[in-house]
């Protein structure tokens, strides 16, 4: 049952033997029939559809909402792998948030000549508006998903920070609950760290993150561009599970200097904007003028300390695929340490031998969008066709700066149940960490995507990626 | 927590648009009655079963006849007119997600679910031998989600939003079938005592669920002055004019006493309530039953309109 050999199988050893993490479960597993098992998973769907954890696929008419596929194989970490993982994070969106605030004060980071000036002058996520500007608490990005890959027993790559809006953590809560209402005895018997408590903890951390004209207990709301929003579901999802209110751009105003929220009763100050918006639509009179999902005036308010808003504008400049190839950099320049998580070589198409490298071996590698997300707009160069190849090296010549690329990882793969049985998937895990001004949070797993495709390695649900329920286990 | 006025009117919404589909299958199971039993009058019926839906002009461009399989279709499952119980399932699931945050899980999963039961039945034309069962499993989903409101939400400003939803609608439904069917009272005034079409008069309670309650408080034959009495005057019939304005009024008070503001709304509520508390069925057939009834929906639209301006839904 081991996987191709070329790539690491976290389940299986290369004799076909259950690993370490997940002994208790194979014998669980064994004991199990597959018909049973086959019928669980359609369960499984019923339960979401249920429930209606559902996206809509932009760009396709018929917007009936998607479920994500459900895979009830659990991807297990062990007690010592996620205690070193979690502190290669930390290390991480610590140093993210030392490099935003200095970004966009002294920017002691370009004085030392070790980030070219250019890459925060020019860069389109770089705010003007936060020069100087220090957000309530000092944190910038107050949730930050590190997308994480593996190629090998002890090789964790840290493939994406995202610190504007990272999305799944509804994934990640609503999967657990799934699994136990499904396998209540697995729980039982295998010791399984809690995720359950995020909504509560997001509440705590916002609140630590309260503005200065706050009065007694923050009042919170999720801002998000509405019910049409493929993340809408988790946008009603958060705000209902830690007791935010969920509201639309017109539903607030400036209000006697802060944001307010229309209620039943007239106006009342909300304190803490979890956003789930882009900078661009926050505020018409600041940014995109034709916006409809902002408030207009709320930088102001926030700039007067009338409202946190969470992620801090401009934070998008940490995650900026370009600034990702400076991040061990940045590591070292403001821990004064060795990054602990491994980043991907990454060849800046800006740059001219980087892109006479990467036209000369654009089919070895992947290529990405600077600012695109979702697995939009990237090139898997190993599975492209010479047509393919050729368009996108056009595009590519065409706007080099627009581009980075990147070698193709050999992702680990976590088996998933098919009807002929276990077979190996690609995988990548995406950790959920909240930063509040006294403590950094990273709740023990994360969301596990997985290509359902045999030998895809393109994991993101808009591209047919699945997700599954990710253990941790208590030592 | 304070309530959004956006959250307050999608509550609001949710509950009228439920309401309204599960009244509008009511409708047409009182129909399929008639064409089933009556074959002749059939066509009739289903007619001012379109008008009480005011729905004749888009029947009329859809060139359809008034036969059960077309008229059945159009009501149940046809997107085109955004009216049919299809659409205000969607409708109330739509809302239900725009409001997710203020209702429980139970009433949010009893109303998706509603919705994906309506979305597989009413996939593809309905055959007459399968309606039976669409129109049950449309009332029992409704039941369901009424069931988990009851069962689980606070009793506070929410509930009451939601409630008042579904009363504004429930009296409007059935001020509109006594209205397309005054007619049939009418005549039979005149000559006190007479009896009605007992095929007519029974289409008319069907249609509002209020048969067996009815031969329950009047075993023996069916006045027409009774059958108005009762669906306009008894408080004991849930789906009674006065029964509903009286909810309304109740739920608007509740809101007075939790948010200590006392509302436009709240008097015109109890100037609608005073009306019809201080009428009798004979002035109303004195006055006519037409007017009467014009006059009581058009004051349960203003008061629409007024909860809508008290309480922000939109601005």
């Amino acid at each position: 049952m081991a996987g191709d050999k070329s790539f690491f199988d976290e389940m299986f050893d290369e004799a076909g033997v259950p690993r370490h993490p997940f002994r208790s479960y194979h014998r669980w597993f064994a004991d199990q029939e597959p018909a049973k098992l086959l019928k669980k998973a359609a369960e499984a769907e019923d339960l979401f559809r249920k429930t209606g954890i559902t996206f809509a696929v932009y760009g396709q008419e018929d917007a009936e909402e998607r479920l994500i596929p459900f895979d009830i194989v659990p991807r297990i970490i062990s007690a010592s792998e996620w205690t070193r993982l979690s502190r290669g994070i930390e290390q991480r969106v610590r140093a993210i948030n030392a490099f935003l605030h200095d970004i966009y004060h002294r920017q002691e980071i370009v004085r030392a000549g070790r980030l070219p000036e250019h890459m925060v002058s020019r860069n389109t996520a770089f705010l003007d508006r936060m020069i100087g500007f220090t957000p309530p608490g000092g944190v910038y990005s107050h949730i930050i998903g590190v997308d994480l890959v593996r190629t090998g027993p002890d090789e964790f790559y840290a493939l994406e920070d995202n610190a504007r809006t990272p999305s799944g953590v509804s994934y990640m809560l609503e999967n657990r609950e799934t699994m136990m209402s499904m396998f209540p005895e697995l729980f039982s018997q295998i010791k399984i760290r809690q995720v359950s408590d995020y909504p509560k903890r997001l509440r705590r951390s916002l609140s630590a993150s309260a503005p200065r004209k706050c009065e007694g207990d923050p009042v919170l709301a999720v801002l998000t561009p509405g019910s049409f929003n493929s993340a809408y579901f988790e946008h009603a999802f958060l705000a209902d599970q830690m007791g935010a209110e969920l509201v639309e751009g017109h539903d607030l105003q400036i209000v006697d200097g802060r944001v307010a929220m229309r209620t039943t009763q007239g106006y009342r100050p909300v304190d803490v904007i979890y956003r789930r918006l882009d900078d661009d639509y926050l505020d018409p009179l600041t940014f995109r003028p034709d916006s409809v999902l902002g408030v207009p005036g709320i930088m102001d308010i926030y700039m007067a300390g009338g409202v946190t808003i969470a992620n801090a504008p401009g934070s998008g400049i940490a995650d900026d695929k370009a600034i990702y190839s400076y991040i061990p950099d940045i590591v070292r320049f403001y821990m004064g340490e060795e990054p602990l998580l491994r980043n991907v070589p990454t060849w800046r198409c800006s740059e001219p031998d980087s892109l006479a490298y990467v036209l000369d071996n654009l089919s070895e590698l992947v290529v990405k969008e600077v600012h695109g997300s979702g697995g939009y707009g990237m090139l898997v160069g190993p599975a492209a066709s010479k047509r393919e190849l050729a368009a996108f090296a056009a595009k590519l010549k065409q706007r080099p700066e627009n581009y980075i690329a990147q070698p193709t990882l050999a992702l680990s793969t976590v088996p998933i149940l098919t009807k002929k049985g276990l077979a190996p998937r690609h995988v990548d895990l995406r950790p959920f960490v909240l930063v509040s001004p006294d403590r950094v949070e990273i709740t023990p797993g994360g969301l596990t995507r997985v290509a359902l495709k045999k030998g895809s390695l393109v994991v993101n649900s808009s591209q047919g990626g699945g997700t599954k329920d990710s253990w941790v286990l208590e030592d | 927590m304070t309530t959004l006025g956006k959250t307050a009117g999608g509550l609001f919404w949710m509950f009228r648009y439920l309401e309204r589909s599960e009244n509008l299958a009511r409708l047409i199971e009182a129909g399929l009655r008639i064409s089933l039993t009556r074959g002749g009058a059939a066509g009739e019926e289903w007619r001012s079963i379109i008008t009480t839906a005011g729905l004749g002009a888009a029947y009329e461009e859809t060139g359809g006849d008034y036969a059960a399989p077309q008229v059945v279709n159009f009501l149940l499952r046809d997107r085109s007119h955004g009216c049919s119980v299809l659409c205000m399932i969607e409708n109330a699931r739509d809302n239900g997600r725009v409001v997710r945050t203020a209702i429980t899980r139970e009433v949010w999963e009893a109303t998706n679910e509603c919705c994906i039961m309506a979305r597989r039945m009413l996939a593809r034309p309905v055959r007459e031998a399968d309606l039976p069962d669409i129109l049950a499993a449309i009332r029992r989903h409704s039941a369901l989600v009424r069931g988990a409101l009851h069962g689980t939400m606070l009793r506070n400003d929410i509930y009451n939003f939601a409630r008042l939803g579904t009363f504004l609608e429930r009296a409007d439904n059935s001020a509109r079938i006594l209205d397309v069917k005054y007619y049939l009272l009418l005549p039979s005034i005149a000559h006190v005592g007479s009896l009605m079409d007992n095929n007519q008069w029974e289409t008319v309670l069907r249609s509002l669920s209020a048969l067996h309650s009815f031969r329950w408080l009047n075993p023996g034959d069916p006045k027409p002055i009774d059958i108005a009495r009762f669906l306009i005057l008894d408080g004991r019939f849930p789906r009674s004019i006065i029964f509903c304005i009286r909810k309304m009024h109740e739920n608007l008070h509740w809101l007075e006493r939790e948010y200590g503001d006392r509302l436009v709304s709240q008097d015109l509520a109890r100037q609608v309530l005073d009306q019809i508390e201080q009428a009798s069925i004979e002035r109303i057939f004195e006055g006519g039953l037409h007017e009467f009834l014009q006059t009581f929906m058009i004051g349960n639209r203003q008061l629409a309109e007024q909860i809508e301006r008290d309480y922000r839904f939109t601005g």
